[in-house]
């Protein structure tokens, strides 16, 4: 598989790291739910089809980003903000 | 019990060619309801509809199989069992599960080539041996069988292995579990399978789920690609898609499916007599009874549902063939294939009741589906059964991490086990 | 039967005269040979035996879908098993030997199982040796490993070598005959990059095996033209082993291996002729119909006198026809009674005796083939030489299904054509369906077009006018179901499946095809089932297919790992020291990726005995230990004090310009992440230390919250890992060192106080000095960059020999932090919280910090959770090892204990054993007698509880 990193362009999956899901939000630094903190650090959507993640070029630029990408055929359907 | 095979069925064969063997199980039609319906034709769904029917007397169950049964992990693994764990509830489920592989073949009636020939774990550091000594030193606690090995020791039974000066992780010694092994995996599916059909269960192949139906927060039966079928009792035996069948009814789940590669090698003269594990890299590799050279390594680091591997992975995996065995340089590969496993954070499995009622889960198996199979289907027979977990699945709990009671077995954290 | 080379003719070079030896003896042959052909001319008709009945077998083909004829190639070290005789070129002095036979593959012993050919059939193995007792399979298997595998090999390390290379282009065209060629050929006329790959050691792929004189012509214009154009790469040897994601194409290029990234891919892969299925069609002298054409055309080697061919389809009489234009006497036995007349007419031109309406009932000859009986509308038995067999052609689509292509019936070629393919492939000729040399050609002129318009490069008008090469003769065929249920005729040769156990399999059930292939072995060879999947389908109810996976043909494993394998398998890290280190007598130890001093010479020549003596110089004079492995990350920014203040579970907030502090990052889950120290260096920069082990994960996870998550927060990270090298000076005499070498500073312990840093200058080098202590004695951390880190060290030793300075290594470095009471990795095994390893305390409860809330869980809360403990050994005669067992004494010796031991070393200070190690919280009393078994070797051991601190718990070693 090939990856397309949004500042060095499409390159191979061995140069980056897969950082998981990117749907999920972070809690605010400093807020105190242990359900929300539970659900965002130990459940997974992992969905069978379109998914945002993140990656980050690890070998080459270390910027990480965020992806879509379909998990039932690998193909990249684009980038996120 | 299923018509049992023997050498006079043989003979019989051998001598009246014309004479039909039986189907080994049933092709069941779905039937409009069941008692209990178990989703995933698999190794474990098998088995707990073969336990469900033995050990709690349950008459009308249904296997619901999307492809053809064992089409999933229970075909696509690299055979082996063992049960070296020393953390809380897998030491016991583990073990309970190599008991049971012991006298499977014979309670079947299906040879499963159950071949105790032994798991040798490497280790490649002062640390590792610790961690190795510590296993070894509970397993023996619990009754099972370890032997810690030094350098020399390793170097006499494993002589292949690169004991060179110039190995770039040497070896320092090992961990030999003699009970552990391999069994044939496929036919684990078709024993188990040919065993629960005779004894009623309804296996049905082609049946895909398509959804959970729920009145209120209680299941009552499932859409299929081949109509409605009603229970209120269902059971999702399907790692890999455990989440994807999950959500049908609503749950989210600790897993993300990930891709394990699996490969094999043309077959040649017996060679390697253990199955041996390395401590440098994750690396297994047995050779089969033909011959060839089965083997894996780590998944291949993000969620995914295609079954096919990435070349980066193959490669990484050849390098560590070669590293530690370097003849395998002069074997070729055969075939290689990938399986989609569930990836729980703490790296063990779940065998629970779910916070809806009549739905439960078995699934989360990570690496070590296969060896799990026994168990697995014993305990999560009783659990449907009885509505409550076994005495040896209480700590495979959904709710165990937000306890704070997580089994990390081989201590990957939350970070690592993705790459 | 017998086989002769024809006098001339061919595509051999008879003045190149090869000689190799099969078995010992001599082979003959000429170049431009395969080992098979060599073997072929000289009569070598039995070349092996089959897997399971250990049948004679001989060479059914000329190509990759040879079942039968495998060789082990090489001497010990080199030497391969089971590769096909039709893929290797014969080269001179090659030393091949025949598998699978014992004593010989004239006479075998596992030949015996022939008797039992009724008993072993399908599936017999899962139901027997079930009985007697639990363990029934263990006793049979010694005797059916025995008779596993083909090819044998040696134990020796390879010698071999393989190189791996990376390539790109537009186009890569798989296969060279008349649609390979094509296509390249438009594509590179066109401007395109493309690279062509043929798994021969020749181009031309089908056109190398026909007899057409115009064939020969237009390849050999095509060759030129590609040969004489710089847009294309023509690879022979290259066989696409894979196509992987990413449109990435998996090369094996000789011994080595290219991953080609190819924006489209051209698939001319061509089409492998199906077996019949009768009694004895594995009779040696029993081969392909298209394999006898190739060796007639390609190598000049016919059978003696008599040929009979038994076909299906209408290919088979072009295969008739070149042999019998070579003197070959020969019969066509055609299933079909209705034949079109221009087959027939061509047959009668050539002298062709074709009886129809009729197939093979049994072949005879012991072991190889001397008649044939025929039945159906004739019925006969007929002597000859050789028996060809068409069933038909089955697109060789292995490759275009790897992506997840599923391949489609065509009911008028009766066989599979690739499905809808990924947008970027194209598939051209017969690997398409599309049979006939002229219609491939324009297929894949047509294709490498469209491939051209999917890369947006112009091409060239599609000639007018390509040239007919022969005329495209109908393929015409019955699909017919194979009907035998005989156990003599073979489904599979190399995995001995007959028609009998394919039957048996489907009456119990296993008709799911890959049931199928698993239930009876069917096209699990090496062969991957080239011949023998589609027959074996035709016989399953329903369109039936088999997945295809790579590799295409078997790879070589050593080829698919290149050169990171032995010390190249992972990247070495060494110390900026590491020189110094190896000329001063210091062993080394593998510490992750990183090569460390584990011990100097100076001290000792074992380990147990060395890193006594260096804690000896350190409790009590002043070591130097290298450091320089732990993880280094500068962090500047106006928020970076609120960055680590997040990331730190301590309060940073009082941290003031230098000085240091000791902290701890959780996961998010609560979890112990890593420790290192933090220091201030100026109000808007920190200097941020991580352990060995976690330094990329440290680095990464700090990117991936500035980054992603903390996007408003004004920080840079930069990992200085490499850049700095570190030692580490302890022992009570480690100030007059460190005075000696900064003459100018103040090192006094007011001028350099206790967890203080500054930044010294020697000779325009900056130098860091952070005063801390990981050994519990006065010590420093002083930091340089890598290049000047062995000056420094060598300045620091040379300062200090007044002092009796000496080099410590990492095992005493490991010893005196357990003294010390210092946790590391072996404590640090990421299921610890911060309050099992007794940090609690240095949570912040006035800040929040990563992973704060889930560290207070429920179980992480349990006052029965393992606690950090010291361990003094109660009986000096005996052994404390790490992973041993706790319990109290008391404790019946069984389950999963209290506790283990994590790390235990000599202690110098208190002149006995002693160990760091976790037991049950609520049992921890201070010298509270408990034990540690070690059942791997019935070792039980007293030992005292005690604080893990052994040493100076005051702290006034570190102040002093």
């Amino acid at each position: 598989m090939r990856i397309p990193c949004p500042y060095c362009g499409e390159r191979d999956l061995g140069e980056f790291t897969y950082g998981g899901d990117a749907s999920k939000a972070r809690p605010a630094h400093g807020s105190k739910g242990a359900k929300t903190w539970g659900d965002y650090v130990f459940v997974f959507e992992n969905p069978k089809g379109p998914h945002v993640e993140y990656w980050q070029h690890t070998l080459g630029c270390r910027q990480w980003f965020k992806l879509k990408r379909d998990t039932s055929t690998n193909e990249i359907l684009g980038m996120e903000q | 019990m299923a018509k049992g095979y023997s050498v006079f069925s043989i003979l019989k064969h051998a001598l009246w060619p014309e004479t039909v063997w039986p189907e080994a199980w049933r092709k069941a039609e779905p039937k409009p309801n069941y008692d209990i319906i178990i989703i995933g034709g698999g190794g474990h769904g098998l088995a707990t509809a073969y336990y469900l029917a033995k050990n709690h007397g349950v008459k009308n169950i249904a296997v619901l199989e999307k492809s053809y049964i064992g089409s999933g992990n229970v075909g696509r693994n690299t055979t082996i069992i063992r049960s070296n764990y020393m953390l809380g509830a897998n030491t016991a489920f583990f073990e309970k599960s190599m008991q049971m592989w012991e006298g499977l073949s014979q309670e079947l009636g299906f040879n499963l080539m159950v071949s105790h020939r032994g798991q040798m774990v490497i280790g490649v550091s002062p640390g590792q041996m610790d961690g190795l000594a510590r296993r070894g030193n509970t397993m023996r606690l619990n009754g099972i069988d370890a032997e810690l090995f030094d350098r020399k020791e390793v170097e006499k039974e494993l002589p292949y292995l690169d004991f060179s000066k110039e190995a770039r992780f040497p070896i320092w010694g090992g961990l030999l579990q003699p009970r552990a092994g391999t069994v044939r995996h496929d036919a684990v599916a078709w024993g188990y399978a040919r065993a629960a059909s005779a004894l009623g269960v309804d296996i049905i192949e082609n049946c895909e789920v398509t959804g959970i139906l729920k009145s209120g927060n209680r299941v009552t039966g499932v859409q299929t690609s081949r109509g409605k079928i009603l229970s209120d009792k269902i059971g999702i035996a399907v790692a890999g898609h455990s989440s994807h069948v999950a959500r049908m009814a609503g749950l989210k789940l600790p897993v993300e499916s990930h891709l394990l590669q699996a490969f094999v090698t043309e077959p040649v003269k017996p060679m390697v007599h253990h199955v041996v594990s390395w401590g440098a890299e994750l690396f297994y590799l047995s050779q089969s009874d033909k011959g060839g050279m089965v083997f894996g390594g780590h998944i291949d680091g993000f969620n995914n549902y295609t079954q096919r591997g990435q070349f980066t992975k193959v490669k990484e995996i050849m390098e560590c063939a070669v590293t530690l065995i370097p003849f395998m340089a002069r074997l070729r590969l055969l075939r290689h294939w990938a399986g989609i496993q569930d990836m729980t954070p703490d790296g063990s499995p779940f065998i629970c009741t779910t916070p809806v009622d009549g739905l439960y889960l078995n699934g989360g198996w990570c690496y070590q589906g296969f060896k799990a199979t026994p168990a697995s289907g014993l305990t999560f027979a009783h659990t449907i059964a009885m509505n409550e977990a076994h005495e040896l699945n209480k700590g495979y709990e959904l709710d165990r991490l937000m306890n704070g009671a997580a089994l990390d077995e081989h201590g990957t954290g939350l970070r690592d086990y993705r790459q | 039967m017998t086989f002769k080379r024809l006098p001339e003719g061919g595509m051999i070079d008879r003045n190149v005269k090869l000689s190799a030896r099969l078995d010992g003896v001599r082979v003959h042959g000429f170049g431009g040979d395969t080992f098979a052909s060599a073997l072929l001319a000289a009569n070598k008709i039995v070349l092996g035996r089959s897997f399971k009945y250990h049948r004679p077998r001989g060479l059914i083909a000329a190509g990759a879908e040879e079942p039968n004829a495998l060789l082990t190639i090489g001497k010990k070290g080199t030497q391969i098993p089971n590769l096909p005789a039709t893929q290797i070129e014969l080269a001179d002095g090659l030393k091949a030997k025949t598998q699978n036979a014992w004593p010989s593959k004239h006479f075998d012993f596992g030949a015996i199982n022939q008797t039992f050919a009724a008993f072993i059939g399908a599936g017999f193995y899962y139901k027997t040796f079930k009985s007697p007792g639990r363990k029934a399979w263990m006793f049979y298997e010694k005797f059916i490993r025995r008779a596993a595998g083909l090819g044998k090999t040696s134990t020796a390390k390879s010698t071999l070598r393989h190189d791996t290379a990376n390539s790109f282009c537009d186009v890569l065209v798989v296969g060279s005959g008349p649609a390979g060629l094509s296509a390249a050929l438009t594509a590179a006329q066109a401007g395109a990059n493309v690279i062509l790959a043929e798994q021969d050691f020749i181009l031309g792929g089908s056109t190398l095996s026909s007899a057409y004189a115009a064939q020969a012509e237009w390849r050999k214009a095509a060759l030129e033209a590609l040969q004489g154009n710089s847009n294309i790469r023509l690879l022979t040897n290259a066989t696409v082993k894979g196509i992987y994601d990413g449109d990435l194409a998996v090369v094996a290029v000789g011994d080595d291996t290219h991953s080609i990234r190819a924006r489209t891919i051209i698939f001319a892969t061509g089409a492998t002729e199906r077996p019949m299925l009768f009694d004895g069609n594995d009779r040696p002298g029993v081969m392909l119909a298209s394999a006898l054409q190739t060796y007639a055309n390609r190598f000049a080697i016919v059978p003696a006198s008599r040929l009979i061919i038994a076909t299906n389809n209408d290919s088979a009489y072009d295969s008739a026809i070149d042999l019998a234009s070579k003197g070959v006497e020969v019969f066509l036995v055609d299933e079909r009674s209705v034949i079109s007349g221009h087959a027939l007419d061509r047959a009668a031109v050539a002298g062709i005796a074709v009886i129809t309406g009729s197939t093979i009932k049994a072949t005879h000859g012991a072991p190889v083939l001397d008649s044939v009986t025929i039945t159906g509308k004739t019925n006969l038995t007929l002597p000859c030489d050789a028996l060809g067999m068409s069933g038909g052609w089955s697109p060789t689509l292995h490759l275009t299904a790897h992506q997840g292509s599923k391949p489609v019936w065509q009911e008028a070629i009766a066989a599979h054509v690739p499905g809808a393919l990924v947008p970027s492939h194209f598939a051209a000729g017969a690997c398409n369906g599309t049979f006939g040399i002229n219609a491939a050609l324009r297929e894949g002129d047509a294709k490498a077009q469209a491939a051209l318009v999917l890369l947006g490069i112009k091409g060239m008008p599609a000639p007018t006018t390509l040239p007919v090469l022969k005329p495209d003769h109908i393929y015409a065929i019955i699909a017919s179901k194979p009907t035998t249920q005989s156990r003599e005729a073979f489904v599979d040769f190399q995995g001995d499946v007959t028609a009998k156990d394919v039957k048996q399999a489907l009456d119990e059930g296993y008709s799911n095809p890959e049931h199928l292939k698993r239930y009876t072995t069917l096209g699990m060879g090496t062969d991957q089932g080239k011949t023998s999947n589609a027959n074996a389908l035709a016989m399953v109810e329903g369109p039936a297919m088999t997945t295809f996976r790579p590799p295409y043909t078997p790879f070589l494993i050593g080829q698919i790992a290149g050169r990171s394998v032995g010390p190249h398998f992972r990247p070495t890290r060494l110390s900026p020291l590491h020189d110094w280190h190896r000329i001063n007598g210091a062993t080394f130890i593998e510490a992750g990726l990183r090569k460390r001093a584990w011990f100097y010479a100076w001290a000792g020549a074992t380990v147990e005995e060395a890193y006594r003596k260096e804690m000896e110089v350190v409790r009590h004079a002043v070591g130097l230990s290298d450091v320089s492995s732990l993880g280094k990350i500068d962090v500047q920014g106006k928020d970076a004090l609120e960055f680590l203040n997040r990331l730190y579970v301590n309060n940073l907030e009082s941290l003031s310009v230098g000085r240091v502090r000791y902290g701890a990052m959780l996961n998010d889950d609560g979890l112990l992440f890593d420790d290192g120290t933090v220091a201030r260096i100026a109000p808007t920069q920190f200097y941020v230390t991580t352990t060995t082990a976690n330094a990329g994960d440290v680095m990464s996870w700090m990117e991936f919250l500035l980054q992603t998550q903390w996007r408003d927060l004004s920080v840079h990270v930069t990992s200085v890992t490499d850049e700095f090298g570190a030692m580490a000076l302890s022992g009570p005499k480690a100030r007059e060192v460190l005075a000696q070498v900064f003459l100018n500073e103040d090192v006094s312990n007011t001028g350099l106080a206790h967890m203080a840093v500054k930044q010294f200058k020697l000779q325009d080098v900056q130098v860091r000095v952070l005063r801390m202590s990981f050994s519990g004695e006065l010590g420093y951390e002083l930091h340089c960059p890598a290049a000047y880190t062995q000056a420094l060290w060598e300045r620091v030793l040379k300062a200090g020999e007044p002092q009796g300075i000496k080099p410590y290594g990492l095992e005493a470095l490991a010893a005196l932090r357990i003294e010390k009471g210092h946790i590391a990795s072996p404590e640090m095994d990421k299921r610890v919280s911060l309050d099992d390893v007794g940090l609690g305390k240095m949570a912040s409860n006035k800040k929040s910090y990563v992973g704060e809330v889930l560290r207070h869980r429920a179980e992480l809360q349990s006052p029965q959770r393992p606690r950090l403990v010291g361990l003094e050994l109660m009986e000096p005669d005996k052994k404390l090892r790490g992973g041993a067992i706790l319990f109290a004494a008391d404790d019946k010796v069984t389950g999963h204990g209290r506790g283990h031991v994590t790390s235990v070393t000599w202690s110098t200070d208190l002149n006995m054993i002693i160990g760091l190690g976790f037991f049950q919280g609520d049992m921890i009393v201070e010298n509270r007698e408990i034990v540690a078994v070690f059942p791997l070797k019935n070792e039980t051991v007293r030992l005292r509880l005690v604080s893990p601190h052994f040493i100076d718990r005051g702290g006034t070693r570190l102040h002093a």
